[in-house]
């Protein structure tokens, strides 16, 4: 094992309280954040926001997926960036002008409904859990790389460290804390990155895709983790070791689903055309519904500095988005052999020992990702969990005002109970699947409801509350089968696997309907309401 | 059930303001006139952004159609790079930001425009 992953892992730890007890001198409470933040310019806002949005899913998730498929899957990184540009266009200023703290506030706020509240609770709460799955995933992973011991059960520790962490109040959302993750996120990708384009310079530049298939680069011992079929002829069995020398061919493995020859080079390999649309509609839409992202936007002072706040973001996001790809293509030269295994998620964990040897470059450069992982899924599922938890506090337990501290801790537990008991289950699916998925509940669902809310006098409760059970309603419905239920094949399979396509469209459609029918219930002060959202704060109406 | 959220004015802030400004009274009113000056500026925003929006529905989203429709394109190479690889892994990111700049730039504009126009001085 790298002896420089436990330390570095111990000073990411320290730092980041270090930074927290520095930040705690200026807020020393939750609410005191929000108005100490305002005083946090829109770069520093805007670097916390993308600390607590880069998650293991874009840390180590979208090399995984390129290793894997090629340049299709570069949908997901332009997707997850271009939700920000959705988000700044159609919701930032006006939903720091509502005053909206969470998306049931923007409900109540906007339509005045407590039933559109409580159904936007439990969307909350669904959408929350199910980006959870993919964090704690990350984690297991992570464990199980790093230190050779089982998935689930790192997968467990990490998600009771953070769950433990968030119900005692030891991580607060401070501001400093969030922005220097993502100065570290972005930093752990990118030193090694320079190394090991240098290291594949000196080598030769070895092609990336060779037509025969991809080849080892070193001597390479290989553990079989399923049972199945090598090269369509030899089977092999879980837990065999097979040695391959240097230059050899990777072997096709009956259980690993991955894209072997050239064609890993050219677009419309994997998937549909229906599938790849559905995906950027997902993930352009769907950043907007993320519980975890709209909380940060209050505290911003104004309607324009959320929207510079949001196109820092953008940037922010953006620029880190340009190093994933670049792993999951030198994996293809250095790590084949996870094409074997079908842990391909481990690529930007194992990919500087393996390109630059197991000397103290190597071991460096390689726990300085350990530790970039570790900063990806602590800030993001902290973030999220503490979000999801106070839904859970305050619409689900009733707790109110009167609510006590112990009533949080439970809404702390209960809120990391099933995305606990979920990454156990899906372990085998890749992790930006099932980021996917969730962005495709939260594009069906809250996507309408606050472009809708935000830009049309028409809409009533009860048509938002249709549409919202109708497109949300089917894509969760698509989820729970795609997670849960049987394999499909056919076009079925492509309909519920990537749901956003029909349900964004269906979702859409009912609720302009719905409030076409019901007219009369439109808000008698809906004029008030969007002088509020749109008119300058300048004007001091 | 949560308390119904309420606008709190202090009466300091609510004294101060001008009451001889027509235009403002308008708005904050809601007479037909304030009314048509708020729909004007929704308006204006909503087709600023679904404009930009339409930029990059053409720029990126008609992407996978053209590397269906002539897969020369998906296969043409840049300094050694596959064209598709470029443009999405880099070229996108950029673009993206671009659009949002100038968003920003004239949604700005419009919400100056509006408040010149609220506070024009009586002729």
């Amino acid at each position: 094992m790298n002896p420089y992953v436990v330390p570095s892992l111990v000073v990411v730890v320290l730092v980041t309280i270090g930074i927290g007890a520095y930040g705690l001198r200026f807020a020393r409470t939750t609410s005191d954040f929000l108005v100490a933040s305002r005083s946090v310019s829109p770069s520093w806002n805007a670097a916390a926001i993308s600390g607590e949005y880069l998650s293991a899913a874009s840390f180590l998730g979208i090399a995984g997926l390129v290793l894997r498929y090629g340049v299709d899957v570069l949908w997901y990184p332009v997707g997850f960036a271009a939700g920000y540009l959705a988000l700044l266009l159609f919701v930032a200023a006006p939903l720091r002008r509502s005053g909206a703290f969470t998306l049931p506030d923007f409900c109540q706020v906007r339509l005045r409904s407590p039933l559109l509240r409580r159904l936007a609770t439990v969307f909350v709460v669904f959408i929350g859990c199910l980006y959870l799955v993919p964090q704690l995933q990350g984690a297991g992973l992570t464990f199980a790389t790093v230190t050779g011991g089982s998935y689930g059960w790192g997968a467990l520790a990490v998600g009771l460290v953070v769950t433990a962490n968030v119900a005692l109040g030891g991580m607060r959302a401070i501001t400093f804390v969030q922005a220097f993750q993502y100065w570290l996120k972005l930093t752990a990708l990118a030193v090694p990155v320079i190394f090991l384009v240098l290291q594949w310079q000196s080598d030769g530049r070895p092609a990336v895709a060779p037509p025969a298939g991809p080849t080892f680069a070193a001597v390479t011992t290989v553990t079989i983790q399923q049972d199945a079929v090598l090269d369509g002829t030899t089977p092999v069995e879980k837990g065999d070791e097979l040695t391959f020398a240097a230059g050899d061919r990777v072997p096709t493995v009956s259980t690993v689903d991955a894209h072997r020859g050239a064609d890993w080079l050219l677009p419309g390999r994997e998937g549909s055309l229906f599938a790849t649309y559905s995906l950027i509609l997902a993930t352009f839409l769907g950043t907007m519904g993320l519980p975890h992202v709209l909380v940060r936007f209050y505290t911003n002072p104004d309607g324009a500095s959320a929207r510079r706040t949001t196109l820092v973001v953008l940037a922010l996001v953006g620029l880190f988005y340009l190093l994933p790809t670049l792993y999951g293509v030198l994996g293809r030269i250095y790590t084949p052999q996870l094409l074997m295994t079908g842990r391909t998620d481990a690529v930007v964990l194992l990919l500087p020992e393996a390109a630059l040897g197991g000397g103290t470059l190597g071991q460096v450069l390689g726990a300085l990702v350990t530790a970039g992982a570790l900063a990806a899924f602590l800030s993001t599922s902290s973030g999220l969990l503490t979000s999801v938890a106070g839904v859970v506090f305050t619409d689900v337990l009733r707790a109110g005002r009167g609510g006590s501290v112990r009533d949080f801790r439970l809404a702390t537990m209960l809120a990391a109970l099933l995305p606990l008991a979920l990454s156990l289950y899906v372990a085998d699916m890749d992790v930006s699947r099932v980021v996917g998925l969730a962005f495709a509940v939260a594009a069906s669902s809250f996507c309408p409801l606050l472009v809708l809310g935000i830009w049309w006098r028409g809409l009533t409760d009860v048509g938002a509350a249709a549409g919202v059970l109708a497109g949300g309603g089917a894509a969760m419905a698509a989820v729970l089968v795609t997670v849960l239920g049987p394999p499909l094949s056919g076009w079925p399979a492509q309909l519920v696997g990537e749901p956003a396509a029909w349900t964004v469209p269906l979702a859409f459609l009912v609720m302009v309907i719905g409030s076409l029918v019901t007219a009369k219930r439109v808000p008698a002060d809906v004029g008030a309401l969007m002088l509020r959202l749109h008119a300058p704060e300048a004007l001091r109406l | 059930m949560a308390s119904t959220r309420t606008r709190i004015v202090l009466g300091e802030v609510a004294a101060r303001r001008a009451p001889a400004d027509r235009a403002h009274v308008d708005l904050a009113e809601q007479t037909p006139l304030g009314e048509a000056l708020v729909k004007g500026l929704v308006r204006a925003q909503l087709a600023l952004a679904l404009r930009l929006s339409l930029v990059v529905v053409t720029g990126l989203g008609a992407l996978p159609l053209l590397f269906a429709v002539a897969p020369a394109v998906g296969g043409a190479k840049v300094l050694g790079v596959n064209l598709p690889w470029l443009l999405l892994g880099v070229g996108s990111f950029p673009f993206l930001v671009g659009v949002g700049w100038a968003y920003v730039r004239w949604a700005e504009r419009n919400e100056q425009d509006f408040t010149a126009l609220i506070r024009r001085p009586e002729q």
